[in-house]
């Protein structure tokens, strides 16, 4: 192809947006709306999934062990936890730090009367973190079999809650997206059949005179993918301060919800959220466009 | 240049435009169709663009046999001819200039050269000073010769034209009938639908006179016939 036929075709796609103004609107507005949801949707998902797992990561497993066990042999249990997949790290914490700590929580400025000796001599222990809290009672069952360990603390209500939120979310994901599927394609095919209506006696008028598919079909492709790229790229904007502001609002009006709600930051939400609306949008441009013609090359 | 054998054909609805046509029309020739509205002049003229395929029979034009084409083959076919419709069919939201110019970037031209060649043709078919003017407030006279000057531009062996003086006033018409003969004594066939008796009279040129699907008269230096 000549390089004016190309420039000749980049221009064309990009005049077709004006051309058909309700129709360029109509199709934006559409795209748009489903990038916008999607965008929503996925900001509920990954920061639903955020906080689960910021959650799951503060639950643990606490083993202690029995008396007289040397510093060796509580060394090399260590190492055997640790080996186990679902385990995340293992932490341990010296009678002193268990004392310090409990200090801290519990005591506050009274711990002084016990100065000089350590009521919890032998509360040496493993914390140990899970990257899968649902797989807590195979970890359980698992530390039982160990010798040498007294007794192990575990926290089955949290975790059994936290596992079925993330089941939950699965479901609902999958859910959501099906939906979304599927009013944007319900969408899209309406606004195409829109476009093919005007776009039919065009697109015969350059057969006729005996323009190539390719030619005919090129600017109509690029002008879907500039209407993908617009319709992706006003709910990105929109979304962005929304978004922002969110975090701002949450953070100010409900500070009890810090806690749980452990907020993506907005640079790491729009990193992946960009990509994947650019992509859903220009592909929906482009899939609409070839459509649209496709139908009418055969004249 | 030409050629068609026993060539019918019926509408989807049963209608019968045309039957058993022969024809031959050799390089060079200029030749009118005549005959009353619905006689089937359109229908043939769509028959050789490959518009509309015969129900039966076989078509040949500038060496293309119109049954066997490949669907790629068919855009190139068409490149070889210029075709004023009875419509029109201008692309209704760009300008004359674009119109015109769409016909050249279909071969490819260089738009340097289109930039040269298209503002001679407006000027030849007296469109000059209305190159920017968008077709659809243009008007019937004026879409025509728009039609006819993307039919020349790219000098094609065969012209088919559909009525192409059929909004125009006598004198305008004789010129594009001038401009036609014209083009004809440079090396392009033409082939003219009209109804238009004293031009057809005045030009003794071949006249082909279709009446209901049928070639009744097929004369050399021929007159416009009448239904009686
Ligand atoms: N798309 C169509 N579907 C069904 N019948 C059609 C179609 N086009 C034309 N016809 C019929 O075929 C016959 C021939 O039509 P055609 O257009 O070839 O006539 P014509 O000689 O060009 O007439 P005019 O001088 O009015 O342009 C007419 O009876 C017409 O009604
Ligand atoms: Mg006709």
């Amino acid at each position: 192809m000549r390089i004016s036929t190309l420039l000749y075709t980049c221009k064309q796609g990009f005049k077709n947006i004006f051309r058909n103004k309700m129709f360029s609107l109509a199709t934006i507005a559409t795209i748009a709306a489903c990038v916008f949801l999607f965008g929503i949707f996925y900001a509920i998902v990954v920061n639903v999934q955020q906080s689960v797992r910021a959650a799951e990561s503060s639950v643990a497993v606490t083993v202690f062990f029995d008396e007289g066990l040397s510093q060796e042999q509580i060394m090399l249990i260590g190492d055997e936890i640790s080996k186990r997949p679902e385990v995340a790290s293992v932490v341990f914490v010296s009678a002193e730090e268990a004392w310090d700590s409990f200090k801290v929580d519990y005591l506050g400025e009274y711990a002084d009367g016990y100065e000089g000796d350590n009521p919890l001599e032998g509360s040496e222990n493993y914390e140990i973190y899970m990257n899968d809290v649902s797989k807590q009672s195979s970890l359980v069952s698992y530390l039982e079999t160990i010798d040498g360990i007294r007794e192990i603390n575990r926290s089955d209500a949290t975790a059994n809650i936290l596992s079925n939120i993330n089941t939950v979310i699965s479901y609902v994901s999958l859910a959501i997206i099906g939906i979304l599927l599927a009013v944007s394609l319900f969408l899209i095919s309406n606004t195409v059949a829109m476009g093919i209506a005007v776009r039919r006696e065009e697109i015969a008028i350059m057969k006729l005179i005996g323009a190539k598919d390719f030619v005919v079909r090129s600017p109509f492709v690029i002008e879907g993918i500039l209407i993908g790229l617009i319709g992706a790229a006003l709910p990105l904007i929109a979304l962005y301060f929304i978004y922002s502001n969110l975090i701002l609002y949450v953070k100010d009006e409900f500070a009890v919800l810090d806690d749980i709600l452990k907020f993506m930051s907005i640079e790491d939400f729009f990193s992946r959220l960009i990509p994947i609306a650019l992509i859903l949008g220009v592909g929906l441009g482009f899939l609409g466009s070839m459509f649209t013609v496709h139908r009418h090359l055969r004249v | 240049m030409i050629s068609l054998e026993s060539v019918s054909k019926s509408y989807a609805n049963g209608v019968p435009a045309l039957n058993d046509v022969n024809l031959n029309i050799e390089k060079g020739e200029f030749v009118f169709i005549v005959g009353d509205s619905g006689s089937g002049k359109s229908t043939l003229i769509k028959l050789l663009l490959r518009e509309l395929t015969p129900t039966s029979g076989r078509i040949i034009v500038n060496d293309y046999d119109l049954s066997r084409l490949s669907r790629r083959k068919i855009a190139k076919f068409r490149r070889s001819i210029g075709v004023v419709f009875q419509d029109f069919r201008l692309l209704k939201d760009r300008n004359v200039y674009e119109n015109v110019a769409f016909a050249q970037r279909v071969i490819e031209v260089p738009t340097r050269q289109i930039k040269q060649n298209v503002p001679a043709m407006l000027s030849l078919v007296g469109l000059a000073g209305k190159y920017k003017a968008k077709t659809r407030q243009l008007s019937g006279g004026e879409q025509q010769r728009v039609a006819l000057a993307r039919a020349l531009v790219n000098n094609p062996p065969i012209l088919l034209a559909d009525e192409p003086t059929g909004n125009l006033d006598p004198r305008n018409s004789w010129e594009i009938m001038k401009l036609l003969e014209e083009i004809n004594k440079r090396g392009t066939t033409v082939l003219v639908v009209t109804h238009n008796r004293e031009i057809v009279n005045a030009m003794r040129k071949r006249v082909i006179t279709i009446r209901k699907g049928v070639v009744v008269s097929d004369e050399e230096k021929g007159e416009y016939i009448d239904e009686d």
